[in-house]
């Protein structure tokens, strides 16, 4: 087994819970692991991405290589086509739909919207709306986001939950609870 | 036990594990989490922040003259902060193990520029180590402590931001090494830096080259592996063998010499060379430190490839891709970038005191012909960029004070410093005593947020004491002026602003308000207790 993913938002989105619970749960696998985040200046606001690397057998890199994803997972539709020179000819896309408008010369949203259908392997969603029909925080859409990628992933859906359970137990039962019904609303619009 | 950690953290527990006393360091991005974490899990250490880079390094060989194990950690241009310190260690040697950390930022992701620190450990003539990866970070700590105290020298340790940054299961100790006792240095003399004294240490320091070279040799940090084809021979650095390994095909059958260890194995290299090899392709991260050193060390009919033959770029970081290619490889098939995509640069915080400084800044520096404003490093450099545009120097910590001098000094008026609290107590106090001295024309307007902003919030050095220390250095306390940088009060600091401009002499402007990060931390944390 061995998944490359690139984790992609902006600064302060939280790409990286999502990094933290896909690698709790392949570290219960018993999966190397390898993952390369972004601190300093380009938290500010600016473009982020995270490079986590899963596999069954060990992990020189730290990055991918350019063609070699199998996955980008983006909390922000411009930033998913930002890394696509990293994807795999048959990687998949799991992006929200939701633009972060920081920047002045944004461009057309439909026009990004329509690049990333171009691609085959592709998952839209609106992850704002879908937490908050589950009753979930705003807080939570990188979670339902995590959550329509898991049939990507290579570990099993009820892995995953068990992860998610244990990166928020700390927080208690009310958080666990939110968020794994952030995680099944994001499997159940992507399995359907 | 098994543990996930970032290259940082690996080094910090690998240190705690190896019966460190104290770590001495001030905050610098790819740096700042070796201490962070200290600070989370062995609060009993000494952890505390330092001013500067340079009165880290000294209390650290302070700590170790006393006998005890310290770590000094920093990006590496703080190397240049504390190179004083750091050269004259070399030549003191140490009596307690002392690790000094330089983390180097190569394609200056939060930096301004990609010197390469492995060049301090050969112009300082010390052991470098520079581990391939996490677990390696882990285990160097021990062994650079041991070797530190058996060779009675300071030694460097070199990181890299994929290095620092990245995150992978590391195997720890589940005993700590004990920290060490109490113990006086067995000469004393060797710690007074006379010149007749440093002769003689110095002598003794080129006499010990030869041993760091067959440690380098024999510990095992660097390993030569002869290929089925050993014409070809591959010598990576650092996390250079990872990409290399991404890559690698048995089959080619080359040699390989991975280095972890300076002074370079020359041993090995002569391995190398009698083995056959022809053509030396060097991988290392950052400056090519090696390959240029390898041209004086093996015969001149032997081909060395790397950054400066352009087999790999000049500049910036190492990535799978550009080593793909160094090694013959076609690249992996791949999307076409997209070309609506745009970039997305870093900004100041919505709500951010930085903001509203710049803004009455801007507004008051916009009413005089030529006005000159020198920043400094921090979150407020993003002045720089749009919105505001407001600064016309930043080049390194305390900078701006001084080159406003500079500038006063050549008779540019107004000549405005903006430099945040951390970076003054870092470097901009001794250049404001300058001012001082020669009542130069200048104002030093200072953006207190209360904290070390760009890093992630640490703990600033002079927070509540600077306008105690703007005066005791002997700045008129009449132009010693505090506002507080929010749009309601607009006016007044503009009328500050204009007060101090036209003051013929050395004034201060403190715009104080928290920063909007640690605020927001701070709140959630009283809504918790």
């Amino acid at each position: 087994m061995k998944k490359d993913i690139i984790l992609a938002g902006v600064g302060g989105q939280g790409i990286l819970s999502i990094a933290t619970v896909i690698g709790e749960a392949a570290l219960q696998e018993g999966l190397y692991l390898k993952q390369a985040e972004v601190h300093g200046m380009s938290q500010r606001g600016g473009d982020v991405q995270s490079n986590l690397r899963l596999s069954s057998e060990p992990i020189m890199s730290d990055l991918i290589p350019k063609g070699g994803a199998d996955l980008i997972i983006s909390l922000e539709p411009m930033e998913a086509l930002r890394y696509v020179e990293y994807l795999a000819p048959d990687g998949w896309i799991v992006t929200s739909c939701v633009p972060f408008l920081n920047i002045p010369n944004y461009p057309e949203l439909e026009t990004v919207l329509n690049r990333i259908k171009a691609y085959e392997h592709h998952v839209l969603l609106d992850v704002e709306t879908l937490a908050k029909e589950a009753g979930a925080p705003a807080q939570a859409a990188n979670m339902v986001l995590l959550g329509a990628a898991i049939p990507m992933l290579g570990i099993e859906h009820d892995k995953m939950i068990d992860g998610v359970k244990r990166v928020f137990a700390r927080k208690g039962e009310a958080v666990v609870e939110t968020n794994v019904k952030a995680v099944e609303t994001g499997y159940a619009f992507s399995v359907r | 036990m098994k543990h996930l950690l970032l290259g940082d953290e690996a080094i910090a527990q690998g240190a705690i594990d190896a019966g460190l006393s104290g770590v001495y360091a001030y905050p610098g991005t790819p740096s700042t989490e070796v201490t962070e974490y200290i600070q989370l899990k062995a609060k009993h250490l000494h952890c505390r922040w330092a001013a500067n880079e340079k009165t880290a390094m000294e209390a650290a060989l302070g700590m170790s003259y006393m006998g005890k194990r310290a770590l000094v950690c920093m990006k590496h241009v703080g190397m240049n902060v504390c190179a004083d310190a750091f050269m004259n260690a070399a030549i003191t040697g140490v009596n307690g193990g002392l690790i000094v950390l330089a983390a180097d930022d190569p394609s200056m992701h939060s930096s301004q520029n990609e010197q390469d620190s492995r060049f301090y450990a050969k112009f300082a003539m010390i052991p470098c180590l520079e581990p391939c990866n996490q677990q390696q970070a882990y285990d160097m700590m021990a062994y650079g402590f041991d070797l530190s105290e058996k060779l009675r020298t300071p030694i460097l340790l070199r990181v890299t931001t994929r290095m620092a940054h990245s995150r992978a299961v590391v195997n720890t100790l589940d005993t700590p090494r004990p920290q060490n006792e109490l113990s006086m240095p067995e000469n004393v003399n060797h710690f007074i830096l006379l010149p007749a004294f440093a002769k003689r240490n110095y002598a003794e320091l080129v006499a010990a080259q030869p041993t760091f070279v067959a440690h380098s040799e024999q510990d095992g940090q660097n390993v030569y592996t002869r290929g089925t084809f050993p014409q070809k021979a591959i010598v990576t650095t650092g996390i250079g063998y990872n990409y290399l390994m991404e890559n690698y095909d048995a089959s080619m059958g080359c040699s390989i010499l991975r280095i972890t260890q300076y002074p370079l194995p020359a041993a090995l290299i002569g391995q190398m060379v009698k083995d056959g090899a022809k053509e030396i392709l060097v991988i290392e991260e950052g400056q090519p430190v090696v390959e240029e050193l390898l041209r004086g060390m093996v015969p001149s009919d032997i081909v060395i490839k790397g950054r400066l033959t352009g087999d790999l770029p000049r500049m910036g970081e190492l990535s799978p891709d550009c080593v793909r290619k160094a090694i013959g490889l076609d690249a992996l098939p791949v999307h076409e970038p997209e070309a609506i995509v745009v970039g997305r640069p870093p900004a100041l915080c919505q709500g951010c005191g930085h903001r509203d400084m710049y803004t009455a800044l801007n507004e008051v520096a916009r009413e005089y012909p030529n006005p000159r404003i020198f920043g400094d490093i921090g979150c407020y450099t993003l002045g720089a960029l749009s919105p505001f545009h407001a600064i016309h120097a930043c080049v390194e910590m305390g900078a701006s004070v001084t080159m406003a001098k500079g500038a006063a000094d050549a008779g540019q008026h107004p000549a405005i410093a903006v430099i945040g609290d951390s970076t003054f107590t870092h470097s901009g106090m001794t250049g404001l005593l300058d001012c001082v001295n020669a009542n130069a024309n200048v104002v030093v307007l200072i953006s207190d947020n209360l904290t070390t902003g760009m890093t992630g919030g640490q703990d600033s050095a002079g927070t509540g004491r600077l306008e105690q220390i703007c005066t005791g250095l002997g700045v008129d306390p009449a132009h010693v002026r505090v506002v507080v940088p929010l749009p309601k009060n607009m006016d007044e600091i503009k009328n500050v602003l204009r007060e101090e401009i036209d003051y013929a002499g050395t004034s201060v402007v403190i715009a104080r308000r928290e920063c909007i990060q640690t605020l927001k931390r701070h709140l959630k944390a009283a809504k918790k207790s």
